[in-house]
């Protein structure tokens, strides 16, 4: 039992309950993101061109490795924040909106572990 | 809504009710392009994270998977693709710090809005000419 009054406990928290959290959330990444992606657009565009074994190379080194784990999940978690605000925006049958709210965890979670699992089989070295 | 709150009248009075204004009455101004534009590229950034764990993927596979990845990045389709993706990460980027300025009240009066929304397109621009300028030397 709390003892907060029923005002204290939705004070702050709007008609969807969380509050600020997801704009703040949508921020965090977004900033986190603009020293990421420099991070990965350099990374790609020093490898253009170059052949397999340069890559795979690169990608055993942890430094490398680790900032494009951190690239991939800043930016999907990002995504899926964002992607979720367009549903809810443009989407406003119950089924459609709730079965894409669905498929959007679902697409951005699944691509990250992808990346994420050719990433430590790149940094473990194989 | 559900239909035990909804009657015959007042499903006739919400009908007539006026609806605020919307996009179409509006005169188009570049901020609001740039503003649409940083929520495009956002979704095709979004379908362009296939494109990134698709090359990490290969270069994960193995050499053949990889050199088949590469020729399809390599080919003048990919590079369009390419190129649009980079753009729209320049732009999104640089939208995303028009966001940041507002979030703190600054650069949010009307001429300079307008001012900003040039910049993120010319910045983009540049961006990506450059992006792609060093990714040619480098080659
Ligand atoms: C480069 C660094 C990035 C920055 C600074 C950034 C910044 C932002 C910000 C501030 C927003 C919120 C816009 C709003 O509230 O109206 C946003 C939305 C969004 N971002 Fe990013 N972003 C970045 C990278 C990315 C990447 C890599 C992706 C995709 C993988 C992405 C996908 C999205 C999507 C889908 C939205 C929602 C669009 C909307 O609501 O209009 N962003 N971004």
């Amino acid at each position: 039992m709390s003892i907060k009054t029923p005002f204290k406990r939705v004070e702050g928290l709007g008609s969807a309950k969380d509050g600020t959290e997801h704009f703040w959330r949508q921020r965090l990444t977004a900033l986190a993101n603009v020293p990421l992606i420099i991070a990965f657009v350099w990374i790609v565009v020093s490898l253009n061109g170059e052949d397999h074994a340069t890559v795979a190379a690169t990608f055993a080194n942890p430094f490398v490795a680790v900032v494009m784990l951190l690239v991939i999940v800043s930016a999907l978690y990002h995504a899926k924040l964002g992607m979720q605000v367009v549903i809810e925006d443009y989407i406003h049958g119950e089924l459609a909106k709730y079965a894409l709210l669905v498929a959007n965890i679902f697409f951005t979670f699944g691509i990250a572990v992808l990346a994420v699992f050719a990433i430590l089989k790149m940094g473990f070295g194989s | 809504m559900s239909s035990t709150s909804s009657s015959a009248t007042s499903g006739q009075a919400r009908k007539e009710r006026p609806l605020s204004p919307h996009l179409s009455i509006y005169k188009l101004i570049p901020n609001m392009i740039a503003s649409i534009m940083h929520r495009i590229t956002g979704v095709a950034l979004y379908f362009g994270t296939v494109l990134v764990a698709w090359w990490l993927i290969a270069a994960a596979a193995g050499p053949a998977y990889f050199d088949y990845v590469n020729g399809f990045f390599g080919s003048l389709f990919g590079m369009l693709i390419l190129l649009g993706y980079t753009w729209a990460l320049m732009h999104h980027l640089l939208g995303g710090l028009r966001h940041f300025a507002w979030d703190a009240s600054k650069l949010i009066s009307k001429q300079m809005s307008t001012k900003l929304a040039y910049a993120t397109f010319i910045g983009s621009g540049a961006l990506t000419l450059l992006v792609w300028l060093i990714a040619m030397l480098v080659r």
